[in-house]
């Protein structure tokens, strides 16, 4: 939209694919360049658009998965069966190759390294992706704030960021603790429980939401809700 | 019901379709090609049932064609939005009114409406 341009709205950027990483067999992060960037709160996303060679375009939304880091922004992208966004994203983006994002967007489910409360998280899937920027968040803006995450998958190869948070997990000092359940099957990883009852996935629209909270973490019970 | 019977959750940055919903946070994207303000922080009241609560916490379902927002308590239908070539069309019947953060209590720096 033209005069929205003008008015300075929110204006789709174009984005340099500068590295990928696998996450898991069906995620990946794709570490964008963006030319314009003008920062972002730990837990707002973007909108990815892409245009296909007949005019068809496609939209989707995308947590950022990094903490704030001038141009670059990283996204964590589940395959979708179906997902017509994220079968690109995951299958064909490449090295080199250009997409148009706009953002940051939202101010509602963010955190700031200012703030000093403790905080719970709870996450299944890829919805760990913006609790991964906050994470990030308090490590890279020196935060001391108590993080508690209770991070839910399938089994330990769905898992995201696995060594990154059990380096943390294994740090005393860091402050952060981290307890994995799995809703098919326990195996590996200390510290990891399966679920002994579907609470967690009840139905087709009750996915499992990211919260944040400023309960006091030590008076959590990972399996209360069973 | 088998494990297997349940679809991947979607979470509000995965993609969004007639049988899986996003959180409104997707609308802030497409709100943000037409409001200066970002709307999803705005709270607003259901038509339906009167629940109040900020727009990020609505579902939402559809795709790049359109938008429709439903109440998280009653289902009712609060937003919808459409587009079609070079306009865009908003019809926010099912909201009885939208409380929107002035400048100063908005959460976002001016600098990322970039």
């Amino acid at each position: 939209m033209a005069r929205a341009a003008v008015l300075g709205r929110l204006s789709w950027l174009v984005a340099d694919v500068v590295d990928i990483r696998d996450e898991t067999a069906t995620a990946r992060t794709l570490v964008l360049k963006v030319a314009g960037w003008p920062g972002h709160l730990a837990g707002q996303h973007v909108d990815v658009r892409l245009t296909a060679p007949d005019g068809y375009v496609a939209e989707r939304s995308y947590s950022i998965a990094s903490a704030p880091d001038g141009e670059l922004v990283e996204l964590t992208v589940q395959f979708v069966s179906d997902g017509e966004v994220s079968s690109y994203l995951i299958g064909e983006a490449r090295v080199g190759d250009q997409i148009e994002l706009r953002g940051p967007i939202g101010g509602w489910f963010v955190w700031r390294p200012a703030q000093a409360e403790p905080v719970l998280m709870l996450a299944g899937g890829s919805g760990l992706v913006p609790l991964m920027s906050m994470i990030r968040s308090r490590t890279s803006g020196g935060s001391r704030a108590p993080f508690r995450l209770i991070y839910s998958a399938r089994e330990p190869a769905d898992a995201l960021y696995t060594s990154e948070l059990s380096g943390l997990a294994a740090d005393a000092a860091a402050g952060v603790d981290v307890s994995w359940v799995w809703t098919r099957r326990a195996a590996g990883r200390p510290g990891g429980s399966t679920a002994t009852c579907s609470s967690t996935r009840a139905g087709r629209r009750s996915s499992i939401r990211p919260r944040i909270s400023a309960d006091r973490p030590a008076s959590w019970n990972s399996q209360r809700n069973c | 019901m088998t494990d297997q019977s349940i679809p991947e959750p979607v979470t509000d940055a995965a993609g969004i379709g007639p049988d899986l919903w996003s959180d409104g946070n997707a609308l802030g994207g497409p709100l943000a090609e037409v409001f200066a303000v970002d709307l999803t922080m705005a709270n607003g009241q259901c038509a339906g049932c009167g629940r109040v609560g900020p727009l990020a916490q609505v579902r939402v379902f559809g795709g790049s064609h359109g938008l429709v927002a439903r109440c998280p308590t009653c289902d009712a239908v609060l937003l919808r939005f459409v587009r079609s070539p070079g306009r865009c069309w908003l019809t926010v019947t099912g909201l009885r009114y939208l409380e929107v953060p002035g400048q100063s209590g908005s959460d976002i720096p001016p600098s990322s409406l970039g």
